[in-house]
């Protein structure tokens, strides 16, 4: 990978903070654009912003075209089955809440159970809580080793025949571990239940193949991955999403409408009420093209360098704490820590006035800082466009941090 | 290495405070009782006052946050100690427009030391967590 070209992609990374060269550690909230995903949207916008599906005229045909091309890259990216499959969303937690509120409407019973884990983001836990309140089900939650691992053993034991849904982070938020999901599928269907993937941090870095993962269901967002906000996808198979009822009723999502009844459009567009976000579904089309040149390999390949040269420096810093497995090769890049006395709020402005953003709080996870007995954690995320140079200065910077605060103490 | 714009923020006083947090605990014959957090970084305080004929006698905290929080919790407690419920809420009103950077003509004693936070704007949250919480203490009982 040649990080200098890759940069170069990415304008925004040019400039200085608060008088020192930019460091971008918080790509895990959301990540850069790089310039054919600008230039894209900006095109869309300028040659061809039109509405898609109904319009007769040609401005409206090409905008159409570029949108369902979108997902038909998406299709090629992730390996499903067909396009039908690839519903664009707002982002992953429309996508989960899609997901949830038809296990809570037509599947789940008094005496079901959910299964998932302590370690999810807010946006894969509260969507199952109410799933579980409004039917009677019970939520159970697979334990977590001491590093914030999960093993198959703890899977196996947790979910049983009563089970329905096992839904799972396909990579944690807050310490970066990357969890079994093909081996999970395989025992969340042994036991007859589905598996909804929450792949909000993994499909920006991992190759994902949703056929060999044999996931039911995989959630993932456009802005963590090079592409706009607002944008997202549900991949789910075929036969349960053709069972399942649209959430969202209107425009664009109907076949014939009567004045007492309606029917529903085939897969993918009955979950596709109103007008979609067409120039931001146009633009993730474009970073999958951006990531695919490159090639997720050699993204996480280059992350998890970075991350394991992380670990290094910073578990070397006296008073320092690093969450999550120590070994690198058990994580991907997102590096958790604090610093002993100095709150990661502090931690975070310190940083931030030597140019280097991270970011500091709960990371939607509170159940997962109750378990680490933290209210808070400081974050660094790495992505394609950070160097090693990168990683020096926030090591540096947590070092200077840790010496302003003892001194003013 | 200079530490300037930071020492802008974290004034002595500030850390004073934080390390040495005044009127820290629970009032046991307090008759307010505030829990307050910021949800987007996790911050929490418990506010217990004691309102007798208008008056604030007494204030405790305690919570969980960074140094900003912690810091203006404790010197919010020390102003208002002994004031009136409209006094109090004016110096509230103060401390809001101190904050956002706009001019105030009320004695704010220690915490005038926050003023470096409206060139902070991430941070104003954390700074009027405690008196926002004492708002609504006061506010809710009248």
């Amino acid at each position: 990978m040649d990080i200098k070209q890759i940069r170069r992609q990415f304008p925004i990374l040019d400039q200085q903070v608060n008088g020192k060269p930019l460091v971008y550690l918080d790509s895990a909230a959301t990540s850069q654009k790089p310039l054919s995903v600008l230039n894209t949207v900006d095109q869309y916008f300028r040659e061809y912003n039109s509405n898609v599906h109904r319009g007769v005229h040609t401005l409206g045909t090409k905008a159409t075209e570029a949108y369902e091309g979108a997902r038909d890259k998406v299709q090629r990216h992730i390996n499903a089955r067909s396009r039908e499959e690839v519903i664009f969303t707002r982002g992953t937690t429309t996508s989960i809440n899609t997901v949830a509120r038809y296990f809570a409407r037509d599947v789940l019973k008094p005496g079901d159970e959910v299964v998932t884990t302590v370690l999810e983001h807010h946006s894969n836990l509260i969507p199952w809580q109410q799933a579980a309140k409004q039917t009677g089900a019970t939520l159970k939650f697979i334990p977590l080793q001491d590093d914030g691992t999960i093993t198959l053993e703890d899977v196996e034991a947790t979910v049983t025949d009563r089970t329905k849904i096992v839904a799972i982070a396909h990579v944690s938020n807050v310490l970066g571990t990357v969890n079994p999901i093909k081996e999970i599928a395989q025992i969340a269907h042994k036991h007859g239940a589905l598996l909804v993937v929450d792949g909000a941090q993994g499909m920006p870095h991992l190759p994902v193949d949703v056929q060999d993962l044999d996931c039911d269901f995989y959630a993932f967002s456009s802005h963590k991955m090079c592409g706009p906000t607002g944008i997202g996808v549900l991949y789910g198979k075929k036969e349960i999403l053709e069972k399942m009822e649209p959430v969202e009723y209107g425009g664009e999502m109907i076949d014939f409408v009567d004045l007492y009844d309606s029917t529903w459009k085939e897969l993918p567009w009955k979950f596709e009420a109103g007008t979609p976000s067409i120039a931001e579904a146009i633009g993730l089309g474009a970073a999958i093209d951006f990531l695919d040149e490159i090639g997720k390999d050699n993204i996480y390949r280059h992350e998890k360098e970075l991350t394991e040269y992380a670990v290094q420096l910073i578990s070397r810093i006296d008073g320092v704490t690093i969450y999550g497995p120590q070994e690198a090769d058990k994580r991907s890049g997102v590096l958790s820590f604090n610093i002993e006395g100095v709150h990661p709020h502090d931690v975070a402005t310190a940083l931030d006035m030597e140019g280097i953003a991270i970011r500091a709080g709960h990371h939607c996870a509170q159940p997962l800082m109750k378990w680490l007995n933290v209210t808070a954690t400081a974050r660094a995320s790495f992505y394609l466009y950070n160097t090693k140079e990168d990683v020096e200065r926030l090591a540096e910077g947590i070092v200077h941090a840790k010496e302003f605060f003892s001194n003013v103490f | 290495m200079s530490f300037d714009r930071l020492e802008s923020l974290y004034r002595q006083v500030i850390m004073d405070h934080y390390k040495h947090p005044r009127n820290r605990g629970v009032l046991d014959d307090g008759n307010l009782t505030v829990d307050m957090n910021n949800p987007t970084c996790g911050d929490r305080i418990r506010l217990t006052m004691k309102e007798e004929n208008g008056k604030i006698v007494d204030v405790k905290f305690e919570g969980e946050g960074c140094s900003i929080s912690m810091a203006s919790a404790s010197m919010m407690t020390q102003l208002i100690k002994g004031k009136d419920v409209d006094t109090a809420l004016k110096l509230s009103h103060a401390f809001s427009e101190m904050i956002q950077g706009k001019k105030h003509d009320m004695d704010l004693g220690d915490s005038e030391s926050l003023q470096g936070v409206a060139k902070f704007p991430a941070r104003i949250k954390c700074a009027t967590l405690a008196w926002k919480a004492m708002e609504k203490g006061l506010k809710n009982q009248s």
